[in-house]
């Protein structure tokens, strides 16, 4: 018997301000800005949203603020924050109130403007007294120290690491809102400047503006809403640690937990996703979740990569906007995952459209490798 | 148990923060063991995160460990090391290996801890002498 909840809700609008570059615009105007655009996607306005999800690195009381200037009085609501995974979190929470009715209308929303704020990653106080004295980069760091593990333990090399940015880029050259679009070579990779080995500048994420938002309702109503509904089959997430050190195993993440329990629900496999959108912070995070998620095994995703088969024209899409390496990342990159997924299977997606996409999967991942988030969207014929 | 209070006894006295500052500030290097499964925990907290369990006694840790995982953090002030040191019983924190070049450090490098003194004292590690990789 199928899960209870698979498909009994559905993504039916989307909304993404496409302005990676935007002075004069506070994170807020960035997430109302989305906020509108997704509700128009959806042929529903504010009035109709009674659950509201959100959450920013720049405010503590994010729904509060949210609530506020886009005239909201949910019913239901969750600010709940674990980084860039916070939205696939909320998805979850959102599924889940809708399908018990405490909501009928719900809108999850994120703005950013940690570009033009000066570039410095805004984030919330969270102190880490048992880190500070040594001075890690954060977030960086981390996952280098998680990418020298994995070298260490699978054999996986900076041309591997670099091969994933390099896929992410040819992505992105057919994606016309990315903001990153010259052409980018391995060579070019390697010659980066080392900023925390083994990871250097070309490894990590853009730093971008950007807002983005999601709304979703019941199947039965969205099959009455304009857009071709994007059915949530399965969701998971997971949990391990907040700081580096208390990871258990630095080369293998909760993703197997979220992942696990995404295809449970969905009652789907790897091999059935035709469609892959994968948080990469950095150049690790690919390797990692393709690993994690089940798409090769633990130590052979370096491979994987450089065999092609994540590039356009290979057998696995992945990151297919350019992903946080090369489309944008505007401090929290998770919902950009969904959003891109929901256009693939629209058929949205002009030059990097993947032929005929039934079945998405959207992974999020929050702190340092510490949250981890998976969605499992369909098409009608899914269900 | 006091009447007037409703405290429970068990978990009197600083919190295991504080605990530990103050013995790093005595000279003392501690970990918490969990009495009911053995396993060491840090950073400090008031539950086992292995078993769930709430008895933790602090033990003064002999400060032997191996490297886990390194990097080296460039920077224009000079390059530097951040690792994450694995301890008895797998207990793991982040730290910095003193005494070799930043980016000389190996995984599994055998190490030894020393408590840098201050209002704010924190732990780094040398190489053990003789210890390779």
């Amino acid at each position: 018997m199928s899960h209870p909840l698979r498909g009994r809700t559905a993504i039916v609008g989307i909304g993404n301000t496409r302005r990676w570059n935007a002075p004069e615009r506070s994170p807020f105007d960035q997430l109302q800005e989305a906020s509108v655009l997704a509700l128009e996607d959806a042929g529903l306005g504010l009035k109709d949203v009674d659950g509201l999800f959100c959450s920013l690195s720049t405010s503590g009381l994010p729904v509060l603020n949210v609530a506020e200037r886009l005239g909201i009085r949910p019913r239901h609501a969750d600010g709940t924050m674990v980084g860039g995974a916070s939205f696939i979190f909320h998805l979850q929470s959102a599924m889940s109130a809708l399908a018990n009715g405490l909501c009928d209308v719900a809108l999850i929303c994120y703005g950013s403007n940690q570009l033009t704020a000066g570039g410095k990653l805004a984030s919330m106080p969270d102190p880490q007294p048992y880190e500070n004295p040594y001075k890690p980069r954060y977030p960086l760091s981390s996952y280098a120290l998680a990418a020298a593990r994995h070298m260490h333990e699978h054999g996986t090399t900076r041309e591997h690491l670099a091969d994933v940015a390099v896929a992410a880029r040819a992505w992105a050259q057919l994606n016309p809102d990315a903001f990153m679009r010259e052409p980018l070579t391995r060579e070019q990779v390697l010659a980066s400047r080392m900023v925390s080995d083994p990871l250097s500048k070309a490894d990590c994420c853009l730093v971008t503006d950007g807002g983005a938002a999601l709304v979703l309702t019941r199947a039965d109503r969205a099959r009455e809403l304009p857009r071709k509904p994007a059915y949530l089959l399965g969701t998971g997430i997971g949990i391990s640690h907040r700081q580096i050190s208390a990871m258990p195993d630095l080369t293998t993440t909760a993703a197997v937990e979220s992942g696990q329990r995404a295809y449970a629900m969905a009652g789907v496999g790897p091999r059935d996703i035709q469609h892959l959108m994968l948080y990469d912070a950095f150049t690790i995070n690919t390797l990692l979740f393709l690993e994690d998620l089940g798409f090769c095994k633990k130590g052979e995703a370096g491979p994987l990569v450089s065999s092609g088969a994540i590039s356009p024209g290979g057998r696995l899409p992945v990151n297919t906007n350019g992903g946080g390496l090369s489309c944008n990342h505007p401090g929290m990159y998770g919902l950009f995952t969904v959003i891109e997924g929901v256009e693939q299977l629209r058929g949205h997606c002009g030059a990097r459209q993947v032929p005929g996409v039934q079945l998405a999967l959207a992974h999020a991942n929050g702190g340092v490798l510490s949250s981890q988030a998976t969605a499992i969207m369909g098409s009608e014929d899914t269900l | 148990m006091d009447p007037t209070t409703h405290t429970d006894p068990r978990f009197d006295g600083p919190g295991p923060d504080a605990q530990y500052r103050q013995a790093l500030l005595e000279g003392r290097f501690t970990l918490q063991h969990c009495e009911d499964c053995s396993a060491a925990r840090f950073p400090p907290a008031l539950v086992c995160r292995h078993c769930g369990s709430a008895r933790l006694a602090w033990r003064v840790s002999p400060g032997a460990g191996e490297v886990y995982a390194t990097t080296t953090v460039r920077d224009r002030a000079g390059d530097y090391n951040v690792a994450i040191v694995e301890l008895e019983q797998g207990a793991r924190m982040m730290s910095r290996i003193d005494g070799i070049a930043a980016d000389a450090v190996r995984m599994g490098l055998q190490v030894q801890a020393h408590i840098v003194p201050g209002d704010e004292p924190f732990v780094v590690f040398t190489p053990t002498a003789g210890g390779t990789a």
